[in-house]
């Protein structure tokens, strides 16, 4: 069953009407948050646990008990706070940008409701510092919201004190790493910290710090709004609720959509997108995930459901939803290979198998992509790609690894044949 | 990690901008972001304030702007840091241009969900007007730089030029858009598909389209 507007949370995704504050009150972001707030935040913590939302950033960690961690009171006088990660850099990913200059209220009410939540005292928006003119909405929004009383002393009139700050990036995706991002709040290079301690208990300035991702947050509102149980009304047992996805790449229209979670593969793109470009033949492999994911062949991707547990079963991931498409034009060794030099020129340069690692691993694939190269080494890059994993501090070296085992998973005699192909030419040429 | 290294020290350096401080307006800018952050945590602002300094930079030489070493320093001097710990920050965080720029950055995204839509064609249409990756066109006009995911997949594939995006492009389009720019004309930013909004699924909605006319409110089905 297709997902009805009237059940979309996002419903100026397209930017057809205005973002501002009088227009955002009519579609009903901000009526009468007070009396959300007056349920106290345990209620509101239980009310988001019981709907089942899973972070949208990526990892898929239960929101509501994610903000359940926070201390319920300070024992010491330290504040707490929360970090909202719009630094929305993993390639494919293009939903934060859309609820940022379309609906910006939608995120500014959920940071104060959020906020609430945890008993934080502010919190900072860390947006990606290309997003310059999202920027500039988002700062317009939180001034119209201040204006409003909405934020700020005696938030919505419920007695809260709480403040709303938005701080650009300026161009490093680790920061969307969660300690990274604390680090780059502090005014330094965005190198993830050890864990633990762990945010919640020692996160921004040392304080108890939850980081969540827009879109969590952004849809908390509605969630309150229309309960627990209308949101897990969508999606399968543990992949609740509606998503935002990005579809790119090889279809017909590509799009950036508000679903039902677990929709299937071609459901998906058949109703949005058009169909493949050529038809379903033609299609090749699709990166589901956000491109640290692993990528999925087309006869395993097809009747897929769009979630979190349907796409680890076929061996790779939800992640952020940010669906690449690729047909049978596609050099996919190249797709796979400039994906290895995203994460080389984005290391931070901390851990030495990530450093080192996705430099190496990008020049053997790009050998690869040529066939210049002897077999053994498909094998050798695979060792490698286990040595980086799982021996850094963030998950960047994963992220690395994982698009390489998965070309060399399912693409390997197409690894193979370059590689004859080359070698023939070379005898031709002696 | 991304190879950055900064402009040499030179005396002719410091003679240009060693004298280097905000205008009015961007002193009292500098001071409402500071506050932006708790007391004596003033270093968070060094970020922003980096921002605001290259931008003067590049009102002054009337380009993109970058941070000569000097305007580095007089960043660590506001927020009373050491300059090292600014310059490890402009040096890791790709923005901050390290090198003069020219008067239009023109940042060519090349990840793979541009590469699937086209974006070699549009790299390929930058070098023939005679771009070269990395460095300015003789006329001062033009910086070429490949950058990683700007985050417009659904409308790919996109440039950045200074403070706007231009997304779906195609090599004319791409002229289209320079064109206008060297003319001194500001070119319609965002997608650049004819009767395409923002990333709807372009000239078939298949949600929302009552949202297209009117601020329709969806409260009373629900």
């Amino acid at each position: 069953m297709a997902l009805l507007d009237r059940d979309r949370i996002f419903t100026n995704l397209y930017g057809y009407q205005s973002w501002r504050l009088p227009a955002a009150r009519v579609r009903g972001d901000w009526d009468n948050t007070s009396a959300l707030l007056a349920r106290g935040r345990d209620a509101i913590i239980q009310e988001m646990k019981d709907s089942g939302l899973r972070g949208r950033g990526g990892a898929g960690f239960p929101t509501g008990m994610k903000w359940s961690f926070m201390p319920k009171e300070s024992k010491d006088g330290r504040p707490s706070f929360l970090v909202v990660n719009a630094d929305e850099s993993e390639p494919g990913s293009c939903k934060d940008r859309e609820i940022i200059r379309h609906d910006p209220h939608k995120l500014i009410e959920g940071a104060l409701i959020a906020g609430f939540a945890m008993g934080a005292r502010a919190a900072y928006i860390y947006i990606r510092g290309e997003y310059i003119r999202e920027a500039e909405t988002l700062f317009a929004a939180v001034a119209e919201a201040y204006d409003a009383g909405l934020i700020g002393r005696n938030a919505c009139g419920s007695g809260y004190d709480f403040d709303v700050f938005v701080h650009r990036g300026a161009g490093a995706y680790i920061c969307g790493e969660e300690t990274a991002m604390l680090e780059s709040l502090e005014g330094k290079k965005g190198q993830p910290r050890l864990k633990p301690p762990f945010p919640a208990g020692a996160g921004l300035y040392g304080c108890p710090t939850t980081v969540n991702n827009v879109e969590s947050i952004a849809v908390a509102p509605t969630i309150l709004r229309r309960g627990a149980a209308w949101f897990a009304g969508f999606g399968r047992d543990n992949n609740k609720g509606t998503k935002l996805f990005q579809i790119s790449g090889h279809v017909e229209r590509p799009c950036v959509v508000e679903e039902e979670m677990s929709i299937p593969f071609r459901e998906l793109i058949e109703r949005h997108c058009g169909g493949i470009r050529g038809g379903w033949d033609n299609l090749l492999a699709v990166i589901p995930g956000g491109s640290s994911v692993p990528l999925v062949p087309a006869a395993e991707i097809m009747d897929a459901p769009m979630d979190f547990d349907g796409l680890r079963a076929v061996g790779s991931g939800l992640g952020t939803a940010a669906v690449i498409v690729m047909d049978k034009s596609t050099d996919i060794v190249r797709a796979i290979s400039r994906i290895s030099y995203f994460y080389k020129h984005e290391s931070c340069g901390q851990c030495t198998p990530c450093r080192e690692g996705t430099g190496w691993m990008w020049r053997v694939m790009e050998r690869l992509r040529t066939g210049d190269a002897a077999v053994e080494e498909i094998d050798m890059l695979q060792q490698v790609t286990k040595q980086v994993e799982g021996h850094t501090i963030c998950a960047l070296g994963d992220a690395a690894a994982w698009p390489i085992q998965g070309l060399i998973r399912h693409f390997r005699p197409e690894i193979e044949r370059r590689i004859a192909e080359r070698g023939a030419l070379r005898e031709a040429a002696e | 990690m991304a190879d950055r290294h900064p402009e040499p020290d030179t005396p002719e350096l410091r003679a240009r901008w060693g004298q280097f401080d905000w205008t009015g307006e961007n002193a009292a800018k500098a001071r409402e972001i500071i506050a932006r952050y708790p007391a004596g945590r003033q270093r968070s602002a060094v970020m922003p304030l980096l921002d605001l300094a290259q931008r003067q930079v590049g009102a002054i030489d009337n380009t993109q702007g970058w941070l000569p070493l000097p305007v580095i320093e007089f960043v660590a001097r506001v927020l009373d840091m050491p300059a090292i710990r600014v310059l490890e920050v402009a040096t890791f965080y790709t923005m901050y241009n390290l090198v003069p720029v020219g008067r239009f950055h023109v940042q060519v995204c090349g990840t793979t969900p541009c590469m699937l839509r086209g974006s070699d064609a549009i790299m390929a249409r930058c070098k023939a007007r005679g771009m070269v990756k990395g460095h300015t066109t003789h006329d001062g006009l033009f910086t070429l730089t490949e950058v990683e995911c700007m985050g417009d997949c659904a409308s790919a594939p996109m440039v950045q030029i200074n403070d706007d995006n231009y997304e779906d492009l195609t090599p004319e389009r791409l002229d289209h858009v320079l064109d206008a720019l060297v003319a001194g004309r500001q070119p319609k930013t965002g997608t650049q598909e004819p009767g395409r909004h923002t990333v709807e699924p372009v000239g078939a909605p298949t949600s929302l389209i009552a949202m297209t006319t009117e601020n329709h409110d969806y409260r009373g089905e629900w």
